[in-house]
């Protein structure tokens, strides 16, 4: 595992200067995962903010080789660019070793890119599949997507008269390509940069198909101050809405478990997102949403037999 | 050079064989599924180094050649009907990223109502999405086409996704007589593929697929369709060096009997040979009678369709599909357009739309078809609306109603 001195020194790969918003935490996922890949790389994106903040003709914040394609569909791409990098290898018309790594947002990932990275994990692609969770389709416009937590509040999920948000509780990706059967699946959070350095490195040691499901706050879509959000992606494994753990080979093991489990409304009460919750109608959906995170929290220390 | 029977679907996977593309990325579908079986079983033989990546839809498999080609591999793939309807998302982008993939079609009609037989409909409705697309009227150009399609879509300065299409069952699953080519010849007459760009190359990084705005998109459509129109002007050269290889002299159209015809019938694919039988049959009759066939239909044979009309007194197009809400099909419009502005602007062209859904287009509905135009050059009178041919409750030529009623 690389410590914080040799990150800092090595040659960045997604550069300054794009065209994220301030405080925007996916684009700091981007870069410690890209720092955590001491390999040559190629990088492919679906559409969505990252995509479209890194890069703009002519410019381009990636001194990678980069392909973006379309939204739902960059596992396909990946699979076909990794199979190139074996026919290739084959024919010795290149020697060196290359990761190839697919990145998504929640939507291109959870929905409409979900049958493409099923279809990539089970045909064992040698690619590590990131996806970098903000929980709604923020390029355009904050629309809910199956990754948004239950009650919140989406340009598509608004609260009106009768209507509290979001109706469903996220999906379960994490679990869902757990249940592949690939090598490797992990859960990181943004806030711990020592964390999902070592889930990059440990998953590009291993051969076949790997998901990072990597928690991102949006400053704009979760509605808080931009200087927050590390605090936020920090109380979101303090609460256990997004516990960090990794499935290898099928083995589960949590990396972190909080001493002292904090109330998921220490979570909520920092985003405009949740705040029509804090009327003391609206009570008994932050009591729903507990009870939810318990349920999964629950689950995931009988599985890894904690 | 071998002599073997085999059928459009064989032809295709015989030539994709030689050309031992890098990547295959493939989905089945009826009627490409026997296509895609015979190329598995080249990969399962050894006889090819192809990886070949089954994936779980065809946008994923255009999805896939798409980023092994940007990788720098030799990629193809083959689809039909809802496939390719499927992939039209894709299509627009490998054509934007100039991804000289090619692509066999095996031309199928479009649901609803489902069917699985042949038709332009699914190849028609890609026309315009900046693919070069080239028509086989048997397995042997079904062959020929796949081969020349890798040094178009490759050429530097066209480098353009390329369809090649047959007509489904009519052609895919029909046994012919195909000469092939020894496996050398095609190895160097496609030669090695080395792209200039590719994202494999880690040590000279390249962004492909930026988001491209305002300032810059349209210089970007523009050099496309310049592509397209390098690819009118070379596409020639590389039929010629293949004839060189194979004695088999392609064009992107092909006359028949059309020096002296008055009445000249135009159609792609596999239409085309019958329309030649009764070409023969009707010349023996004394009619002077020609046909065109298009074989490169994108980029759009203008000059040549020009000038082979320049002596006709009347024309028919034969469309199997149908433009909906437009005013004629779709080949129709194109030959209607390229004779626009010439002096043959008020030659009689007359649209046939037939063969939906693979229903049988027979040498008497094209003698007829010849008959309506004779008439229609005789009267002057020329139908301004599509005649639909074949068809339950359309009149014919004669004047005679075909019953609605349907026998089981
Ligand atoms: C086929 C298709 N449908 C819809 C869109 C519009 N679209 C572009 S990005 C996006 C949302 C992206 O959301 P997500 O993947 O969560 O990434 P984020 O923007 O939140 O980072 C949508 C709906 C598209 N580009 N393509
Ligand atoms: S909208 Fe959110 S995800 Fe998008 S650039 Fe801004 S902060 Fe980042
Ligand atoms: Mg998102």
């Amino acid at each position: 595992m690389a410590n914080l001195k040799e990150l800092s020194q090595r040659e960045v790969k997604f550069t300054a200067g794009h065209r994220a918003c301030a405080g925007c935490l996916p684009a700091v996922a981007l870069r410690q995962v890209t720092l955590s890949v001491n390999y040559p790389c190629v990088v492919g994106f679906a559409t969505g903010c990252m995509e479209v903040v890194s890069t703009i003709f002519p410019y381009t914040a990636w001194k990678v080789p980069y392909i973006h394609v379309a939204f739902e569909n960059v596992a396909a791409v990946m699979s076909g660019v990794e199979s190139a990098y074996k026919a290739l290898k084959k024919k010795g018309k290149i020697d060196e070793e290359i990761k190839i790594i697919a990145f998504g947002g929640d939507g291109g990932t959870y929905d409409i890119g979900f049958q493409a990275l099923s279809g990539m994990a089970e045909r064992g692609h040698d690619v590590l599949y990131i996806c970098y969770n903000n929980e709604a389709y923020m390029n355009t416009g904050i629309q809910r997507s199956s990754a948004t937590p239950f009650a919140a509040q989406t340009s598509t999920t608004p609260v009106g008269a009768v209507e509290f948000g979001k109706k469903q509780f996220p999906k379960d990706l994490t679990q869902i390509m757990a249940a592949h059967g690939i090598p490797y699946v992990a859960q990181a959070s943004v806030h711990n940069w020592k964390d999902l350095n070592m889930k990059v490195e440990k998953a590009l040691s291993i051969k076949g198909p790997k998901f990072i499901n990597i928690l991102a706050p949006c400053t704009l879509g979760w509605r808080y101050p931009a200087e927050k959000g590390i605090e936020i992606a920090k109380l979101a494994v303090e609460t256990c809405v997004w516990p960090l753990y990794e499935v290898e080979n099928g083995k589960y093991k949590i990396n972190y478990k909080p001493r002292e489990k904090k109330p998921v409304v220490e979570w909520l009460k920092l985003q405009g997102r949740f705040s029509h919750l804090f009327k003391p109608e609206n009570q008994h959906l932050i009591d729903e949403i507990q009870k939810e995170v318990d349920r999964r929290w629950t689950r995931l220390l009988e599985l890894a037999g904690a | 050079m071998k002599v073997k029977a085999l059928t459009g679907n064989e032809a295709v996977a015989e030539a994709m064989r030689q050309i031992n593309p890098d990547v295959v990325a493939a989905y089945p579908i009826t009627p490409q599924t026997e296509l895609m079986h015979k190329f598995t079983e080249f990969v399962a033989d050894g006889l090819v180094d192809t990886e070949m990546i089954l994936v779980e839809s065809e946008h994923s498999a255009l999805s896939a050649t798409v980023g092994a080609s940007a990788a720098g591999a030799r990629a193809m793939t083959a689809t039909s009907s809802q496939g390719l309807a499927l992939m039209w998302e894709i299509l627009y982008i490998a054509a934007g990223l100039r991804l000289p993939i090619v692509m066999a079609v095996i031309n199928r009609a479009l649901s609803a109502p489902i069917n699985i037989h042949g038709d332009h409909s699914d190849t028609m409705g890609a026309r315009d999405s900046g693919w070069i697309q080239i028509f086989s009227e048997n397995s042997q150009e079904a062959y020929d086409n796949t081969i020349i399609a890798v040094r178009i879509a490759e050429h530097p300065e066209i480098l353009l996704p390329v369809m090649v299409t047959m007509d489904g069952f009519i052609i895919s699953h029909t046994m012919e007589r195909v000469e092939v080519l020894d496996d050398e010849v095609v190895k160097s007459f496609i030669g090695e593929y080395n792209p200039k760009y590719k994202l494999l190359d880690v040590k000279n990084p390249v962004t492909f697929g930026p988001l491209d705005l305002q300032d810059y998109y349209f210089e970007h459509k523009r050099a496309q369709a310049e592509a397209m129109e390098n690819a009118y002007k070379l596409i020639r050269e590389i039929d010629e060096e293949y004839y060189k290889i194979s004695g088999r002299k392609y064009a992107y159209v092909e006359p028949y009997e059309i020096d002296d015809a008055e009445t000249v019938l135009i159609s792609l694919g596999s239409t085309a040979g019958t329309i030649k039988d009764v070409v023969d049959e009707l010349r023996l009759r004394g009619m002077k009678v020609g046909a065109l066939k298009i074989r490169v239909y994108r980029p759009f044979p203008r000059d040549e369709v020009k000038e082979y009309l320049s002596n006709a007194s009347v024309v028919g197009v034969m469309d199997r599909s149908i433009a909906f809400g437009s005013v004629c099909g779709p080949v129709c419009l194109d030959v209607k357009a390229v004779l626009q502005g010439t002096k043959m602007a008020n030659l009689p062209v007359v649209n046939y739309i037939y063969g939906l859904g693979g229903r049988d287009i027979s040498p008497k509905d094209i003698e007829k078809i010849f008959f309506e135009l004779e008439k229609v050059k005789i009267t002057g009178e020329v139908p301004n609306l599509p005649r639909y041919v074949g068809v339950r409750g359309e009149e014919d030529y004669v004047g005679e109603k075909k019953g609605f009623k349907i026998k089981n």
